[in-house]
């Protein structure tokens, strides 16, 4: 009997930890695809495509965390991004040598990550006690005025023009800004904000926050100070937003009012709902889908003889058409291809 | 989603203290003889409508009571003003000796009080057992805490314990939203006994519950340990009656009368008043 376990556990302990048996095959090819991606793709493919989609994708999943476990749309994410690209621009260098104040990466690095977080989480403040429409109002109140003051600001945020030639630093002596090298850094952060969205939506805050979104009454009759969580919510979500910031103007090389107008506020909520905001994978897939159709839209309108600016109307009808068949997203239909899978499987 | 901590024990109440899911345990001896609950010229007005009016009341520590009225009497309004959920208009409320009239719902409920609702309220996007583990952290500091709770952890237990308190064992991965009307009642019980409840206010929770978990209910209710106390709102008189040893009865937002339930029951004014004025 006795050698029989010990069998048993060495059999374990060969096979690998536990958790490694519950991982999906298709998540396994998925992060076998991502991480040997450059081996068969060219730079276009991973900066172009795959390096937007996880900046995107990223400021989506701060809006997913809020929506979807927190039941609270904010369109102030996009705004929060834009606001610690600014940060970088002007605590780092930049073309515009009057304003950038050319501080070291490891100061103004935090220094733009905590000032971003702080400008989400006092606009979360100010959306807590909101529901539904409302909240809506007041965050896309707050990215519009956001957008007003950073283009007519020339003295802090150089108006009209913004700011152009921000590099990331050569740490490591790696050019970041270069295709592969800037693949790896968005897969690594685009995949810890993934695992740590993942990971805290079972914590106790994440828990509290579902509950909230379920029920704010009952659970302020459970001892939950609402508002609070609310808050605390806005911070993390802030803080993924202003990661996908550095991410983004590394990527663009500038950051100018447009970064943050009323059409990529709305773009962020777009990728969202088409991906689903059920999941935190929902927002990365929204993300790339956008940005093929953004990518290539430009091609086929030309193909077909009609005005290549006219994307955003492609855009738009592939929006709709998702979220006239699968109100959740692409998640949805995934969900319910299993389903059917599972159905004619049994059957 | 299923929760990460799950276990299949099962227990029941008779061999169950509920006072073991008291994880903040607040001390009653620091509160000395101090009330339970004591209320002083409670009133709250929606607009021109006094819906309590002048209402006084002290309720002892452990005492087990009904609050009974007709339709309108301004019973769950009297439980939305001790909870919070409409502060009083004026008045004043203590609880445990502690002025806690200005206090917002959930520092009330840190103070060891709880209520259920008439329509439940609850959370359907969670399980069962993660309702009620929210229950037990919501008193307990780590409300904002960003890890994840280990198996073993006192709360998880508690939870586990006190969804098996309830007969909820068997589901308790079931998303609320999957729950019975019954079932969902059972959890409304197991979120108000959730934590260190030393004053819980059930808002009628036999309301819809068939003969047999009536019954299931009673026990639960008489199985408390003595020092949780509890007011509940009932029109189910067999029910109320078997687990509680003081009645006050409202009427027109004010509260008419108060008394044993053998006192209550042979009163012609009381009779009148519940049963209609022509019975005789």
């Amino acid at each position: 009997m006795a050698g029989s376990e010990e069998r048993d556990g060495y059999a374990r302990r060969r096979a690998g930890p536990r958790w490694l048996g519950r991982v999906p095959p298709a998540l396994c090819l998925l992060v076998l695809f991502l991480l040997f991606l450059p081996a068969f793709s060219n730079t276009f493919v991973q900066q172009q495509i795959f390096g937007w989609s996880f900046v995107l994708g990223l400021i989506a999943l701060s809006l997913m965390f809020l929506a979807g476990y927190g039941g609270m749309v904010s369109l102030v994410q996009m705004s929060v991004a834009a606001c610690a690209a600014y940060m970088i621009a002007i605590f780092g260098q930049s073309a515009v040598a009057d304003i950038s104040l050319g501080w070291p990466w490891w100061l103004y690095l935090p220094m733009a990550l905590t000032i971003a977080t702080v400008f989400g989480t006092l606009s979360g403040a100010l959306a807590v006690r909101t529901e539904g429409i409302y909240t809506i109002m007041i965050t896309l109140a707050i990215a519009s005025a956001f957008f007003y003051f950073t283009r007519q600001n020339y003295t802090l945020f150089n108006g009209f023009s913004g700011f152009n030639a921000v590099r990331p630093p050569p740490v490591f002596g790696v050019d970041w800004s270069a295709a592969t090298p800037f693949y790896y850094l968005s897969l690594a952060l685009a995949s810890l904000a993934y695992c740590a969205v993942l990971y805290v939506s079972r914590s106790p805050f994440g828990l509290a926050l579902q509950g909230v979104r379920d029920n704010p009454r009952r659970m302020a009759a459970l001892g939950f100070n609402v508002p609070a969580h609310r808050i605390a919510a806005y911070a993390f979500a802030s803080f993924i937003a202003a990661i996908a910031g550095v991410l983004l103007v590394w990527l663009n090389g500038q950051i100018s009012p447009g970064t943050a107008g009323v059409g990529p506020v709305i773009d962020i909520l777009v990728i969202a709902v088409v991906g689903g905001l059920a999941h935190p994978i929902g927002p990365f897939i929204g993300a790339l889908i956008y940005v093929l159709l953004r990518t290539f839209a430009l091609d086929v309108l030309a193909g077909v003889g009609l005005d290549p600016q006219r994307f955003q109307l492609l855009i738009g009808l592939g929006f709709l058409a998702i979220v006239f068949f699968s109100p959740d997203g692409v998640l949805e239909l995934w969900q319910r291809w299993r389903t059917r899978l599972r159905q004619a499987e049994d059957s | 989603m299923a929760a990460p901590y799950s276990n299949g024990s099962q227990h029941s109440i008779a061999q169950h203290s509920i006072a073991q899911h008291s994880i903040a345990q607040h001390s009653i001896a620091q509160a000395g003889s101090a009330n339970a609950l004591e209320l002083r010229g409670v009133t709250r007005a929606f607009g021109a409508l006094l819906a309590l009016d002048d209402v006084s009341m002290t309720v002892k520590p452990g005492e087990r009571r009904a609050v009974l009225g007709s339709n309108g009497a301004g019973k769950t309004t009297l439980f939305n003003a001790i909870s919070g959920d409409f502060p009083p208009t004026s008045g004043n409320i203590r609880f445990f000796g502690e002025d806690i009239t200005e206090f917002p719902t959930h520092e009330r409920i840190r103070r060891g009080l709880r209520r259920t609702y008439q329509i439940s309220q609850l959370f359907n996007g969670l399980s069962v057992l993660d309702s009620v583990y929210l229950g037990c952290r919501g008193v307990s500091r780590g409300r904002f805490s960003l890890l994840r709770p280990r198996r073993d952890d006192a709360l998880v237990q508690a939870a586990h314990e006190l969804v098996a308190a309830v007969h909820l064992s068997a589901i308790a991965d079931n998303r609320v939203a999957t729950l019975a009307y019954g079932q969902q009642r059972q959890l409304e019980i197991a979120l108000a006994l959730s934590g260190a409840p030393r004053l819980v206010l059930f808002d009628e929770p036999a309301a819809g519950l068939s003969p047999a978990e009536r019954i299931e209910l009673i026990e639960i209710l008489q199985a408390l340990p003595s020092h949780i106390g509890f007011i509940i709102i009932e029109h189910d008189m067999d029910v109320a009656l078997r687990v509680v040893e003081k009645v006050t009865m409202m009427h027109n937002g004010a509260i008419f009368k108060e008394g044993a339930p053998a006192d209550l029951d042979n009163d012609p004014q009381v009779q009148a008043l519940y049963l209609g004025v022509g019975h005789e």
